[in-house]
C-alpha cells in the first residue's frame, strides 16, 4: 500500500510552494507520484530516484576520467584542499538547508575563504540597490490577500516561477481581492512577449537594455512633468495610461527579476525601480519584491546577514568580514585568478558562470558538492553526492519573501550518502584536526 | 555566408528548467538549451530554416547551437539562448563592479554552422576548459 505525504515543500525555485502531495511506496524508499508540483519542482522528485544516480564520491584522474572513492577519502582531499588554500572560494549554497549553510560558514571562517551565493549571477545587484535606498516589500500572503495592481518587470513567471502566479500574484482569490484575477490588472514589462506578457492587460515591449529610462519616464508621468514622445520604444500615452493604472490601484506591487539586474545599468535598475515603488506611496500603497530564483538562496542571503553582516561575497581572508561586490565577488575573482581552491555546493558554476570563469574552476584544485552529474562535477577535480535537500532531508529555507519554511523529508536517501549537513560536519572535524584545534 | 548582427538575451525557460532537474548530462538537456530562439524575419534574413545550426559569435567566444523560431515573439533584432553552457560560451563576463556579468544585451553574430554539431552541455563545457572548442 502506498501512503501519502502532504504540505511537501518544493525544494526548486524561490516560491517554494508548500502544498505538495506526494505518494510513496510502503516502505517509504520510493517515490511513486506527485500533486500539484509544477513541471520543473515533479521533475526534481523524480530524478531523485534516477537510476544512473551517482552515489559515492568521484575523483578525476590525469586522463580526465573518474574513479569512486570513499566518503573518508573525499572528506580528507577536501579538508586539505581547504586548509592548504590561501584564498578558497566556497560558492553556491542556494540549493541547501540554512543549517548546512552555517556549518559551511564555520568552515570558511576558520580557513579565510571567500562565501559567495549564487545571488552573484542573479539577484546580487538588488542586494547592492536595497542597501543604497532601502526596499518597502511584503509578503506573498499579503499580496494573495490584498494586491490589485501586479506588476511584473523583466520576469516571466510563467516559465521560472510556474506556480507564483496561480498561489500569490495573479489568480487566488483573497480577503480583499475575492474575485481573483477580475479583481487584479496586471502589468508586463519586457522585451519579448513572455507568456507572462500574453496574459497582461498592459504589456510594455521595452527596448532591451532601456528600463532604467522607462522606470524614470513612469517617475515623470506620476509627476505630471513633460515626457518626450516615445521612451525605450514605448509611445508617452501608453505610459501615462500605465502610471495612472498603478495609481488608482489599493495595492500593488512590482516583482522584478533578471530582466533588470543583469541588464547594464544593474543596480542602478533596481535603486529607480524601488524609487519608483517609493513614489507611488504618495498616491497608495506599494511594494516591490525580487523573485529568487533558487530555493533557498534568500535564506542564504539570511543566515551570511545574521553572520557576517552582508548578504553575498563575504571575505573572510583577512580573518574579519569584507564585502565589495566587484573585488569580492567569484566572477571577478575567478577572472583575476585570485582565489587558489574552488569548493562549490548547492550549485552548478559551470553552467551558469561565463565560460571564461569555468576555465579557471577546472585549473584549480576544486570539489564539487551536488547531487546531480553536472557540467561543474565533471570538470572538479572531486564529485561528492550528497542527499537532496527537500526530498531525503529536512532543513530551513527561505522564500523569496523572506518566510522562513522547513523542508520536509519523504524519502530515505539511498544506502550511505551522506546529507549536506553530514559531509561538512565532518571536513569541518578534520580540519579542527589539521589545525591543531586553533 | 551570410552573416546577422543581433543582440542576445539569456534567461530561464521551462523546458531549460525541466530538462536541467532531469539531468543535464542528458541529451533534452541540449535540445532545450541547446537553442537560439530567432524572430521569423530574422531566420528569413539569414536565409535559414528553423532547425539549422548555427555559430553564434560575440566578443566573448564562439558556440554552436541549434536555431529555432522564436516562442515568446515577436522580437526582431533580439536572440534569446536558455541559460546554460551553451549561452555561457558567448555572453559578457564583465561585471562593471557589481559582481554580475552582463548576460543580457550581448552584440553577437549569426552564421549558419550546418555542417558543425550542437555539443552536449558536458562536452562543450570539458572542450572549452582544455581549449579544443
Amino acid at each position: 500500500m502506498s501512503k501519502s505525504v502532504t504540505d511537501v515543500i518544493c525544494p526548486f525555485c524561490g516560491t517554494l510552494c508548500d502544498d505538495l502531495e506526494v505518494i510513496v511506496s510502503d516502505d517509504g524508499k520510493k517515490i511513486e507520484d506527485i500533486y500539484n508540483a509544477c513541471a520543473i519542482g515533479a521533475e526534481k522528485f523524480m530524478h531523485a530516484q534516477a537510476p544512473e544516480r551517482v552515489k559515492r564520491p568521484r575523483m578525476q584522474q590525469p586522463d580526465g576520467s573518474y574513479k569512486e572513492v570513499s566518503y573518508d577519502e573525499a572528506v580528507e582531499y577536501t579538508a586539505r584542499m581547504l586548509f592548504n588554500a590561501k584564498k578558497p572560494l566556497m560558492y553556491g549554497w542556494s540549493s541547501t538547508s540554512c543549517e548546512a549553510q552555517s556549518v559551511g560558514h564555520e568552515i570558511a571562517e576558520k580557513v579565510g575563504a571567500i562565501v559567495d551565493n549564487t545571488a552573484t549571477v542573479c539577484h546580487g545587484t538588488t542586494l547592492i540597490a536595497v542597501q543604497d535606498v532601502g526596499i518597502p516589500s511584503c509578503t506573498l500572503g499579503e499580496i494573495k490577500n490584498r494586491a490589485d495592481r501586479i506588476i511584473f518587470w523583466g520576469c516571466n513567471p510563467c516559465h521560472a516561477h510556474p506556480r507564483h502566479q496561480s498561489r500569490y500574484s495573479v489568480f487566488p482569490r483573497g480577503f480583499f481581492t475575492n474575485k481573483g484575477h477580475m479583481n487584479r490588472k496586471v502589468i508586463v514589462v519586457d522585451p519579448r512577449v513572455t507568456d507572462t506578457a500574453k496574459l497582461a492587460d498592459y504589456h510594455y515591449q521595452v527596448e532591451q537594455g532601456r528600463d532604467y529610462e522607462l522606470l524614470s519616464a513612469f517617475r515623470v508621468a506620476l509627476r505630471n512633468e513633460p515626457l518626450p514622445e516615445t521612451v525605450a520604444g514605448i509611445p508617452r500615452e501608453k505610459i501615462i495610461e500605465g502610471a495612472e493604472v498603478m495609481k488608482s490601484g489599493r495595492f500593488g506591487i512590482i516583482f522584478f527579476g533578471m530582466g533588470v539586474t543583469q541588464s547594464l545599468s544593474k543596480n542602478h535598475n533596481i535603486d529607480n525601480a524601488i524609487m519608483l515603488t517609493k513614489d507611488l506611496n504618495e498616491f497608495t500603497k506599494f511594494s516591490i519584491m525580487a523573485m529568487r530564483g533558487h530555493y533557498n538562496v534568500t535564506g542564504s542571503g539570511q543566515v551570511l546577514g545574521w553572520q557576517f553582516g552582508y548578504p553575498f561575497s563575504v571575505d573572510l581572508s583577512r580573518g574579519f568580514a569584507r564585502y565589495n561586490p566587484g573585488e569580492t565577488s567569484s566572477n571577478d575573482l575567478l577572472r583575476r585568478g585570485e582565489v587558489d581552491a574552488v569548493f562549490v555546493l548547492g550549485s552548478d558554476p559551470g553552467a551558469h558562470f561565463p565560460i571564461s570563469s569555468v576555465k579557471k574552476i577546472a585549473e584549480l584544485p576544486s570539489v564539487c558538492v551536488d547531487p546531480h552529474i553536472t557540467p561543474t562535477s565533471e570538470i572538479s577535480k572531486l564529485h561528492v553526492p550528497v542527499a537532496f535537500v527537500g526530498v531525503e532531508v529536512g532543513g530551513n529555507c527561505y522564500r523569496m519573501d523572506n518566510v522562513p519554511i522547513e523542508a520536509r523529508k519523504v524519502v530515505d536517501p539511498p544506502e550511505g550518502v551522506l546529507t549536506d549537513v553530514e559531509f561538512l560536519t565532518r571536513v569541518n572535524a578534520r580540519l579542527d584536526q589539521l589545525m591543531g584545534g586553533k | 555566408m551570410a552573416k546577422l548582427k543581433l543582440n542576445l538575451i539569456t534567461g530561464r525557460t521551462i523546458h531549460q528548467g525541466v530538462a536541467m532537474e532531469g539531468g543535464k548530462e542528458k541529451d533534452a538537456y541540449t535540445k532545450a538549451c541547446g537553442i537560439i530562439e530567432m524572430d521569423p524575419s530574422d531566420l528569413k534574413k539569414l536565409g535559414i530554416w528553423k532547425g539549422t545550426n548555427v555559430r553564434v559569435t560575440s566578443e566573448w567566444g564562439s558556440v554552436v547551437v541549434k536555431a529555432v523560431e522564436a516562442t515568446q515573439g515577436p522580437h526582431p533584432g533580439l536572440a534569446y539562448i536558455p541559460m546554460g553552457p551553451w549561452a555561457n560560451s558567448v555572453v559578457n563576463p564583465k561585471t562593471y563592479s557589481t559582481g554580475m556579468p552582463t548576460f543580457k544585451g550581448v552584440p553577437i553574430e549569426v552564421e549558419p554552422a550546418i555542417n558543425e554539431p550542437v555539443l552536449s552541455s558536458i562536452q562543450l563545457v570539458q572542450k572549452k576548459c582544455r581549449g579544443e572548442a
